[in-house]
């Protein structure tokens, strides 16, 4: 099992997801954007930051560095691909989730620890959560407010593609709790095949208990006992 | 293209003195052209140069076991922290810029200091900013002010944090902590410091000199454009209103382009391909070649054609005094010029072999061959004029007369203070800030201090900024002592043992003798603080001229101050942890009421005799905390500074996100009960211990001779503090009200 971490220029929390893999024992390199293959990796990740400056469009431009042509027809064949933050944007830029992300609704970048529900456990990312779950994971971005058109939203709920919603310390789903004005709360979303998962929170900052949660553990550890390198608890 | 001819009027509006400019022609042994006299202007600027105030710098102590780099030496000072990694840190000032646009003067000054950082090999790992403001609220504001003020104020407020943000969040460097005050003298004239440390191994540390005659001089980053002329010029000079005019003097920042070339360079320096290193700041290209050669004790020589720009037609005075952002100068050991190709060809940034190292000494400028400026490099970077200015003491406030003083409902006025933005929760403000990126904040903002795990070194890092200005405006001298004292106590606090300062100077001009009084006060206080806390200074920035035409700034000499935290156990924080901890009151009871926030926010009153600082029993406060704290006995420590001993133990009860109430009864005082609430009396820490381990804290501090009081205890859905017989409840929610959503219900009205 090999994992990558994509680099992309303005990328900049490329070295964290990488500790974060490492402290599980991942096999994991960095693959320079200009790269133009990713076949040898079983996970893809793209990590947070502000390619390309976020220039023009939140993953806007970083959707047509060498590597992503790669990284799409990966993701066609099945393979793991993982966008946080940043990489969550590419992934809808890229086409490879549906909808976008927009300015939050305060206009305003938004820093801090918040809930978020897990909505599915049936799926290769949270595997070893339960639905209900609550994650106390940050949140760090200016642009995560998740829009889709109305067909789109069905079929995300009819599929159970929602991962991930934001909540209340209690699990509420509130217009309280809701940082950035995401349609229904959502944090996280995967494709129609679940092989693609994208989401705003960072889990890759809630790994050591010295930064306060380790709830992010969940979504690596669900990601490698599918790959079968980790054993179900 | 004609250059203007050299007449008394051109020499003055550089701010040449005629004085300075006989100095010139003595260096150069004619008169200088108009790129000469524009080079001289910047270079002469005290920006560049320190000449109203290096002779006050100097009483700084520099020196010490840590100090791998001292100050003034280069870029940043560095510092040992053990098993062979050291840190670089620095603040520096972007106040004039921000003053007349508030988001790219403050996002070009967090550019400015990560690029000191990185230029010394450094990895920067985290920024602080400590900023300063007129009122943001009619609330908060002297009787008749203008709303049209306080509009400005806020939109200044608004941009500048809005700058740091986008800077410091997209180049991926978290700022993790800080300080903002709000008051009149900052009208027209905010104050933005930015903070920044990075860590590098002892052996990494890049030096700005330009070494090894015949090595070539590269030019690497982002194209040089008509942007930020003169800056440095600029900063050197009062605010006015014209100063709008000089929008053209403030830099455009562009974070991108800067993790681009903070990644390259790194990548860079790693190998062995660098002789010497210089980030373009102020005075741009100018001030890199002419003190790299003068570090060097070599001359350079470049030509400003194979400079890369962003605008055609640029004239050699515009390119050489261009403070365009997210240039370095890079002297190449000669043979591996292809090594630094390749690199900034994988980052897609322009560079430029743009001259070479020469052994007379000279800067040497040409434009396609032609010799636009030549001016002997150590004469220009280092012999600039030195001026001792008057000083004329202002009278030291009287003490202050209890009986002038109604006393206020202690009710009303805690609440009051906690809302009052100076001392109110600054979330609205850190939570636009990315603070977690880099997985290093192990203490998030709003504790004593910020507390970082360096991942590399395996090495914890505290850090603060610290100055009470309005001390400093009563006395600056006992203010400067505070500022020092604060900034060691918030560290202890955290369980860190200080180990050095960066100061931010912040003064009006300098020709008025009160205003150098000021400063002179200012830095002696300081040095007497580094002194006692065996903290030597390694380096800062000093900007004065801070004035608009209401008057001087209070005079703001900020610290920055970096601790080591020996044992990720040490770890405290400011809140309460458990119901039923026993809560100590470390130091005296205090009772000095003059300086407050009391009398200036309850009463607006700016005035009375500034609390004393007693360095050994301060010391001896601190070491008790710490050593408690090593022995795992503490639960949380949080300093009384703004708003005393009520305002501390109301933050405890609620920074940590969840509320805690307290139960304290102080006895009978013998004091007013404002006296008692709110006075700023020094060296006082509130800390909380388990009950079980009351006693023995207790005596621990008795046998140290610190002398300590159990004041209550933590738990209960209010704070009650009873005292002189009168008891005082206020619900953890009108608390936190008051508290947290103070400043964003000003901001987001």
């Amino acid at each position: 099992m090999k994992a990558a971490v994509i680099r992309f220029p303005g990328s900049n929390c490329d070295q964290d997801c990488m500790l974060a893999l490492r402290e599980f024992g991942v096999d994991a390199e960095y693959v320079w954007h200009k790269e133009t293959s990713v076949a040898a990796y079983d996970l893809i990740v793209l990590p947070g930051g502000f390619s390309y400056g976020d220039y023009l469009r939140c993953g806007a431009i970083a959707r047509f560095s060498p590597v992503m042509r790669s990284v799409v027809e990966e993701a066609a064949k099945g393979k793991f691909v993982l966008g946080i933050c940043n990489g969550f944007q590419i992934l809808c830029e890229a086409h490879l989730l549906p909808g976008a992300l927009v300015r939050n609704r305060s206009l305003h970048f938004r820093c801090e620890h918040l809930f978020t529900r897990v909505e599915n456990f049936t799926n290769p990312w949270l595997n070893t959560a339960v639905t209900g779950q609550l994650l106390n994971i940050p949140i760090a971005h200016g642009e995560g407010s998740y829009l889709a058109d109305p067909e789109t939203l069905i079929q995300l709920n009819r599929n159970r593609q929602i991962l991930l919603r934001y909540c209340d310390s209690h699990g509420a789903v509130t217009h309280a709790a809701n940082p950035n004005g995401s349609l229904e709360n959502i944090a996280g979303i995967c494709n129609a095949r679940f092989n693609v998962f994208g989401l705003m929170p960072h889990p890759e900052r809630a790994c050591d208990p010295r930064l306060g949660s380790v709830d992010g553990r969940v979504i690596f550890e669900s990601i490698l006992t599918r790959l079968g390198v980790r054993k179900a608890a | 293209m004609t250059e203007p001819a050299i007449t008394p009027e051109l020499i003055a509006k550089h701010g040449i003195t005629p004085d300075e400019y006989g100095r010139i022609q003595s260096i150069l042994g004619r008169d200088p052209n108009f790129t000469e006299l524009g080079i001289f202007s910047v270079m002469w600027s005290e920006h560049c140069s320190y000449k109203n105030s290096k002779r006050e710098l100097r009483k700084f102590p520099t020196t010490g076991p840590g100090v791998l780099v001292k100050a003034g030496e280069e870029n940043a000072g560095v510092i040992d922290i053990g098993d062979g990694w050291a840190v670089a840190f620095k603040m520096e000032s972007h106040n004039h810029p921000s003053a007349v646009e508030p988001f790219q003067g403050a996002a070009t000054g967090v550019g400015g200091i990560i690029r000191d950082i990185f230029t010394m090999g450094a990895r920067p790992v985290f920024s602080l900013n400590s900023l300063r403001f007129g009122p943001i609220s009619e609330k908060a504001a002297a009787a008749n002010t203008e709303p049209a003020t306080l509009a400005t104020n806020r939109r200044l407020f608004a941009g500048v944090v809005s700058g740091i943000a986008h800077y410091g969040n997209c180049i991926g460097i978290p700022t993790i902590g800080g300080e903002v005050y709000f008051d009149e003298s900052y009208n027209g004239n905010p104050l933005v410091n930015v903070f920044c440390l990075g860590v590098l191994k002892h052996e990494q540390i890049a030096r700005g000199a330009a070494k090894g005659i015949g090595n070539p001089v590269f030019y690497v980053g982002a194209e040089t454009g008509r942007d930020g002329l003169a800056g440095a010029a600029f900063a050197s000079r009062d605010l006015t209103e014209e100063s709008k005019e000089d929008r053209p003097a403030v830099q455009v920042g562009d974070p991108f382009r800067e993790k681009l070339l903070l990644e390259a360079c790194l990548e860079l320096l790693a190998t062995d391909a660098v002789a010497g290193i210089q980030d373009m700041g102020a005075a741009g290209l100018t001030c890199s070649t002419c003190e790299t050669a003068s570090r060097g004790g070599t001359g350079v020589e470049i030509d400003l054609a194979k400079v890369p720009k962003r605008e055609t037609g640029m004239t050699p005075y515009e390119i050489m005094l261009s403070e365009s952002q997210e240039r370095m100068l890079i002297i190449v050991k000669k043979g591996h010029e292809q090594t630094v190709c390749d690199i900034f060809e994988k980052w897609d940034l322009p560079y430029a072999e743009v001259g070479e190292v020469k052994d007379d000494g000279m800067m040497r400028v040409l434009n396609e061959g032609r010799l636009v400026a030549e001016i002997p490099a150590s004469k220009l970077a280092d012999d600039a004029p030195l001026y001792e200015r008057e000083a004329k003491a202002r009278p030291l406030p009287a003490e202050l007369d209890l009986a002038t003083l109604p006393e206020a409902d202690v009710h009303r006025s805690l609440l009051d203070l906690l809302a009052y933005p100076s001392i109110a929760s600054k979330n609205w403000v850190y939570r636009q800030y990315d603070h977690m990126v880099r997985s290093g904040t192990v203490v998030l903002p709003g504790s004593d201090a910020a507390v970082f795990l360096i991942r590399e070194a395996n090495k914890i890092v505290a850090a603060t900024s610290d100055c009470n200005a309005l001390y400093c405006s009563l006395d600056p001298r006992e203010g400067a002592r505070i500022a020092i004292a604060e900034a060691a106590r918030n560290l202890a606090c955290s369980g860190a043992v200080p180990l050095a300062v960066t100061d931010n100077l912040n003064f009006g001009n300098p020709h008025n003798q009160e205003n150098f009084w000021q400063l002179r006060e200012s830095v002696e206080g300081l040095a007497e603080g580094c002194r006692a806390f065996n903290t030597p200074v390694t380096g800062g920035n000093v900007s004065l001229y801070n004035q608009s035409p209401a008057g001087a700034i209070d005079p703001t000499p900020t610290v920055g101050m970096v601790g080591l935290i020996a044992d990720e156990k040490h770890v405290t924080t400011s809140h309460f942890k458990s119901a039923g901890d026993v809560i100590l009151l470390v130091g005296e009871l205090g009772d000095e009421l003059g300086a407050s926030h009391y009398l200036k926010v309850v009463h607006g009153r700016k005035e009375g005799r500034v609390p004393r600082m007693d360095f050994g029993r301060e010391l001896a406060v601190q070491e008790a905390v710490r050593a408690l704290i090593s022995s795992r006995l503490v639960r949380s420590a949080h300093d009384c500074s703004e708003g005393g001993l009520a305002v501390a133990l109301a933050e405890s009860c609620q920074s940590g996100g969840s509320l805690l109430g307290a139960q304290v009864d102080l006895g009978q005082t013998g004091l007013r009960l404002d006296q008692a609430l709110f006075n700023e009396s020094q060296s006082r820490i509130v800390v909380s211990v388990t009950a079980q381990n009351a006693s023995a804290v207790q005596a621990l501090l008795e046998w140290r001779g610190v002398s300590a009081r159990r004041v209550g205890t933590v738990g209960g859905e209010q704070l009650v503090i009873r005292c002189n017989g009168a008891e005082t409840a206020w619900s953890l929610t009108e608390l936190h009200g008051a508290w947290y959503d103070s400043i964003a219900k000003v901001m987001e009205a």
